[in-house]
């Protein structure tokens, strides 16, 4: 019998925390499927998060370091420029990114660092308990945020995939999703775009945005989560490629 | 041995590090360390057989971690900073020594707290030596008096951070960093081959383990058990590494105390008494962490002057040492300025010295 699909090989035996319903898990199961497809195992060497995500080393049978909060792009900048030869995968939440590494991410950006930056948006901060993010959208409830995020106190969502286009040491900007399968292939699809540019030696930070579903931390199912992807998300956070330098310049 | 040179301490102690083989600094500028990441800047543009990387970090935070993400590699790194970045670096010293990660950090005193001011100072002793980020853990803390001692120590601290895999803090201050000093340059060291470093993150292959670096505690009884191992290698540090010097102990009815560039005043202070008539001797601690208690055991009938650039810190580790059971006296000056040797001889008389 022909086997047409199996459990990524990087993948270990370890069952993940994530919630029903949850975007990383998915995001998780692309980039290990990346990994086999593209032979990173040997070379590569994953930075996680705070977050949801932070349990990820036990995952992957990957070389890895676990940041400390927001700081995933300053580690990744030490362990790049020490080591050029190798692949290094960032992945950080909104949480991370946006508010406690805005410094990090933005001047890994400026610097025009040569590695890989995934980003899971979900509007929430998810592991803490549904506190509100940089990300969440006006009037969407956290438990830091009971009557919905009002601009009086909280400001607007933050636009990262737009922002780093702006920055020429970005190669690399696209915004996806994971709700529906050809999304799903879709998402994979940038992942794989932008590991290719790092491989490839284009110097500078390819960076994918996904914008990911948390039921629990949006108190829906799953079902809807998905759902509320297209109906609210994407209206304030539009899918699509914001950079690719090698069809030249700013697409959004 | 290299050279003899005539050299500024910050500019000397960096041409060292990189003949130790640390061909990456990643830093903010600060007063009074903003020459080592000049010289580093240079020497990459200048010496590029050499393979220099300089990065300007955007903060401290960011420059402590872009160290603990290089030497997690395998590769010699280091930052220096000055008071109020060093207090931004304190979340990633926590994380460096739970992690295991070699690092070299030099933190160059300058008179705080807060903004304060930018001539040399040792309020920052509390803060090196007892660990000033989160949960237990210690640094190895060496503290030279000389530009020589700069240069011959921050190649030490290569070395003993891998030996232990935790960080040492190369405790300097404004006015060792600042000043020139003839000084022999040391040669290169052996430096070990990144990938035969313990735990480096370099890639892993089908059939290997791969390396982690990972902080986040698995409940608490693993985090009990990831403790107990962390302190079982504190203990080692504490029980191999211990560095002092002691002068003119024997006769002494008092003993001067004091680290750094406040070791250079008493030193003068304790020849000018000795020329006096005056009994005095003098301990030196080098390594801040592990605190050389040793240096005291045994010592009855001696009056101790703690003499330092601070509101009295150290002498509490001088206190714990002689259980209190000595008499410790302190002297200590505040802001920014360095008391002259006469000063600390005034305080000599004071003490009784003259019986």
């Amino acid at each position: 019998m022909k086997t047409i699909y199996k459990r990524p090989e990087v993948f270990t035996d370890a069952v993940t925390t994530y919630c029903g319903g949850c975007g990383h898990g998915i995001v998780g199961k692309l980039i290990a499927e990346l990994i086999d497809e593209m032979g990173l195992q040997e070379n590569g060497i994953m930075v996680w998060p705070i977050g949801c995500s932070c349990l990820s080393d036990r995952y992957y049978k990957m070389d890895m370091m676990m940041a400390l909060h927001g700081r995933a792009p300053a580690v990744a900048t030490g362990i790049k420029r020490a080591d050029p030869s190798k692949f290094v995968m960032v992945y950080q939440g909104d949480g991370d990114l946006v508010s406690e590494g805005m410094a990090e991410i933005m001047h890994a950006a400026i610097r025009g660092e040569n590695f890989s930056v995934i980003f899971i948006n979900n509007a929430i901060y998810g592991m803490t308990g549904a506190q509100m993010a940089p990300t969440t959208l006006m009037g969407q409830k956290a438990s830091t945020a009971p009557t919905g995020r009002m601009e009086d106190n909280s400001g607007y969502p933050v636009k990262m995939a737009e922002i780093l286009a702006q920055l020429p040491g970005v190669v690399y900007s696209e915004r996806v999703t994971v709700n529906t399968p050809s999304r799903i292939n879709a998402c994979k699809r940038a992942l794989k775009k932008a590991f290719q540019l790092q491989l490839s030696g284009h110097p500078g930070m390819s960076f994918v945005e996904v914008l990911s579903p948390c039921p629990t931390g949006w108190s829906m199912s799953p079902i809807k989560s998905l759902e509320w992807i297209d109906e609210e998300m994407t209206q304030v956070f539009p899918l699509g490629v914001m950079k690719d330098v090698e069809k030249g310049g700013t697409e959004a | 041995m290299g050279e003899k040179v005539f050299m500024q301490g910050n500019q000397a102690m960096a041409e060292s590090a990189i003949r130790a083989g640390c061909k990456l600094f990643f830093g903010y500028p600060i007063t009074p360390s903003s020459e080592v990441p000049e010289y580093y800047a240079r020497a990459m543009r200048e010496r590029p057989e050499e393979n220099i990387t300089f990065i300007q970090a955007e903060t401290e935070v960011a420059a402590f971690n872009m160290v603990a993400g290089a030497v997690a590699t395998g590769h010699r790194a280091m930052t220096a900073t000055s008071g109020p970045g060093f207090s931004l670096g304190q979340e990633t010293m926590s994380y460096m020594a739970a992690a295991d990660l070699p690092a070299v950090i030099v933190e160059i005193m300058r008179a705080g707290p807060a903004d304060g001011e930018i001539l040399a100072a040792q309020g920052d002793y509390f803060q090196a030596v007892k660990g000033g980020g989160h949960g237990d853990y210690n640094n190895l803390v060496l503290a030279p008096y000389s530009v020589q001692e700069l240069c011959d120590l921050i190649q030490e601290s290569f070395a003993l951070a891998e030996k232990y895999h935790n960080p040492v803090i190369l405790l300097s201050d404004a006015t060792l960093a600042k000043m020139r000093e003839s000084v022999e340059l040391p040669g290169r060291t052996e430096v070990p081959v990144p990938a035969e470093q313990y735990n480096a993150l370099r890639g892993c292959g089908k059939d290997k383990e791969p390396h982690k670096v990972v902080t986040c505690g698995d409940g608490p009884i693993q985090w009990g058990q990831f403790n107990e191992r962390l302190q079982a290698k504190f203990k080692r540090i504490k029980e191999h590494e211990v560095r002092y010097e002691t002068y003119q102990l024997e006769d002494a009815d008092i003993i001067l105390v004091a680290y750094g560039s406040m070791a250079r005043v008493c030193q003068s202070a304790m020849n000018m008494a000795r020329e006096e008539g005056l009994k005095v001797g003098m301990i030196r601690p080098i390594s801040l962490w592990p605190f050389p208690e040793k240096a005291f055991e045994g010592i009855v009938g001696k009056k101790f002057l703690v003499c330092e650039l601070s509101a009295g810190q150290m002498v509490e580790d001088v206190k714990l040492s002689v259980e209190n059971k000595r008499d410790v006296s302190f002297f200590g000056k505040l802001g920014g300025t360095t008391p002259s040797p006469k000063v600390i001889l005034e305080q000599i008389r004071k003490m009784g010295g003259a019986k």
